[in-house]
């Protein structure tokens, strides 16, 4: 039962999902029934965020109580995790859910600190702190990309030498110097290189790769539907 | 019960034929007057309850019947591409010899483990970052229920991080069956698969700070993978473990091309669940999945015949969808 109920449930959602798509949402109830299910799916998955913060709470406490290494790393995290949650879903009014309890405790001027409004607490840390440890993380690319070109593009042999000119090429293309360098040659060599190079060989490459891409996603759906491939269960 | 629907497959084409059949009732029904148009459209509201307030409602629905004849094309593929993956299913299930062409990175992953046991070190099993709704995804967690199969064999330590909780939910339920089968379920560590971060950064920060302390042995990506793909790969490549991934974006592949061992590029991430269990029947679907290549090929080649005979127009009509 615990395998057969799944792939019972993934069989009718996708013939349905299927039936659905070829069917007037104006005209029959049929044509509905593709957004009903994936309204579902948005509210099973909202009842399983309380599932990804008791694991974090749950493995990071863990080494925090036994102080393994990293243990005040593994604190600061479940800090983290709180400082964002619990803000954000305290009453900010009298007039909120729980509200009246709330506040005959705590003072009401606090209010504007919790929710997720301008200058709450989860606001400010979402300005202040989040975001710019995002835009690090994304602006370390940068050395990444360097590094993985130096060794992408050494050429070691003939297709790499390719590669390298190529690579060269584009990136001459890319930029304004570059595009007013290669000017210098041609006046036309900056359009050939996005005729042939961006639009020809790589698009080309491209397509067949989303193709193939389709095709895979077509056949996975298909095995999945009918029951055939319960791989994605742990089984065969 | 348990192969009900795989021993009864071609019993699967009842719906496309009663798609088939609504089209055609649909079409019938189809005429350019008002009146006709308002009448289908008032019996249909009767059908499924609707209440049609004014004459509006009635013709500001698009023109046609029930069924949405401008995507008869996706349907028409949709019965050829069934039909060749399940006939193909179908041969598999006699007995047919199917060959498959080698796929080098598929066949490295026993090897990527087997390097981990050795070194006594453990495997990072990343199946994207996507949710569990992405087909990706769920490619990337059927090729992590193999390779949990294979480090519960040689008992080596998994961990797989998670980026959305119902890919944790799916992950551990994998991971677990994995070990039940292969008679381990007694080395299986809840905590394998865990929940790390639900930012795309935050995650790609814990991930390669566990990589950086832990040294894996081998880091194994498959699946939906963005911005982070490179930050992954790179910091994977500098802890010096072997490296195999796999996705279907094609922004994504040359990062992976540039810093792992093995790359599966597209359709040889959705083929390497297959691959890897062996199974005559999943073989089937990807031997269906070539058949309709060729066919996909042919109508190029004939696109451009026909384009230099001047019926372009006509041509890409046949394939125009809304």
């Amino acid at each position: 039962m615990r395998s057969t109920l799944p792939v019972m449930v993934a069989f009718i959602s996708g013939i349905v999902m299927v039936i659905s798509f070829f069917f007037n949402p104006e005209r029959t109830f049929l044509g509905r029934l593709q957004d009903d299910i994936l309204q579902w799916v948005t509210i099973v998955g909202g009842f399983t965020l309380v599932l990804g913060v008791f694991s974090i709470v749950r493995v990071n406490a863990r080494a925090v109580a036994r102080k393994s290494e990293g243990w005040f790393f593994k604190l600061m995290t479940v800090v983290s995790v709180l400082a964002m949650a619990l803000p954000s879903i305290l009453p900010t009014s009298v007039n909120s859910a729980f509200g009246k309890l709330f506040y005959a405790i705590f003072p009401a001027s606090w209010g504007s600190l919790f929710g997720t409004g301008p200058g709450s607490i989860y606001d400010t840390l979402f300005i202040y702190v989040d975001s710019p440890m995002m835009e690090t993380m994304f602006a370390t690319l940068a050395f990444y990309i360097a590094s993985a070109a130096y060794r992408a593009f050494r050429a070691r042999s003939a297709e790499a030498l390719l590669l390298l000119l190529t690579a060269c090429l584009v990136m001459l293309w890319r930029i304004p110097m570059g595009e007013a360098f290669l000017r210098l040659f041609s006046d036309s060599l900056p359009d050939y290189i996005n005729m042939y190079v961006m639009n020809g060989f790589n698009l080309s490459v491209q397509r067949g790769i989303i193709i193939g891409a389709a095709l895979g996603i077509a056949s996975m759906s298909l095995r999945i539907l009918l029951g055939i491939e319960r791989t994605y269960m742990g089984k065969g | 019960m348990k192969n009900i629907l795989s021993r009864n497959i071609f019993k699967t084409i009842i719906p496309s034929l009663i798609i088939i059949l609504f089209w055609a009732v649909s079409a019938l029904g189809q005429t350019d007057s008002a009146t006709a148009d308002s009448s289908l459209s008032d019996s249909i509201a009767a059908m499924t309850g609707e209440v049609i307030t004014s004459a509006a409602d009635s013709t500001a629905a698009p023109v046609g019947g029930m069924f949405r004849t401008d995507r008869v094309a996706i349907l028409v593929f949709m019965l050829i591409f069934s039909s060749a993956v399940l006939l193909y299913t179908r041969w598999a299930r006699k007995g047919k010899e199917l060959f498959v062409r080698k796929i080098p990175g598929i066949a490295a992953v026993e090897e990527a483990v087997g390097r981990a046991t050795e070194m006594g070190k453990p495997v990072l099993f990343i199946p994207g970052i996507s949710d569990v709704d992405e087909i990706e995804t769920i490619a990337g967690l059927s090729i992590l229920g193999r390779v949990a199969k294979i480090t519960a064999q040689y008992d080596t330590p998994l961990s797989v991080p998670v980026r959305y909780p119902m890919v944790l939910a799916a992950g551990q339920e994998v991971v677990e069956q994995s070990y039940l089968e292969v008679g381990r379920h007694d080395s299986y560590d809840r905590d394998t698969v865990r929940y790390v971060a639900g930012e795309q950064f935050a995650f790609t920060a814990t991930v390669n700070g566990w990589m950086v302390r832990e040294k894996p042995a081998a880091n194994i990506y498959m699946g939906a993978f963005f911005a982070e793909s490179l930050l992954l790969a790179e910091t994977g490549n500098a802890a010096g473990a072997i490296q195999i991934a796999g996705t279907a974006r094609p922004e994504q592949l040359p990062f992976f091309i540039a810093a792992c061992d093995y790359t599966l590029m597209g359709e040889e991430l959705y083929a390497a669940s297959s691959y890897l269990s062996r199974e005559p029947l999943l073989l089937g679907g990807l031997k269906g999945q070539d058949f309709v290549k060729v066919l996909i090929i042919l109508a190029i080649i004939l696109g451009i015949i026909m384009t230099r005979l001047g019926y372009g127009e006509f041509y890409s009509d046949i394939f125009d969808v809304s």
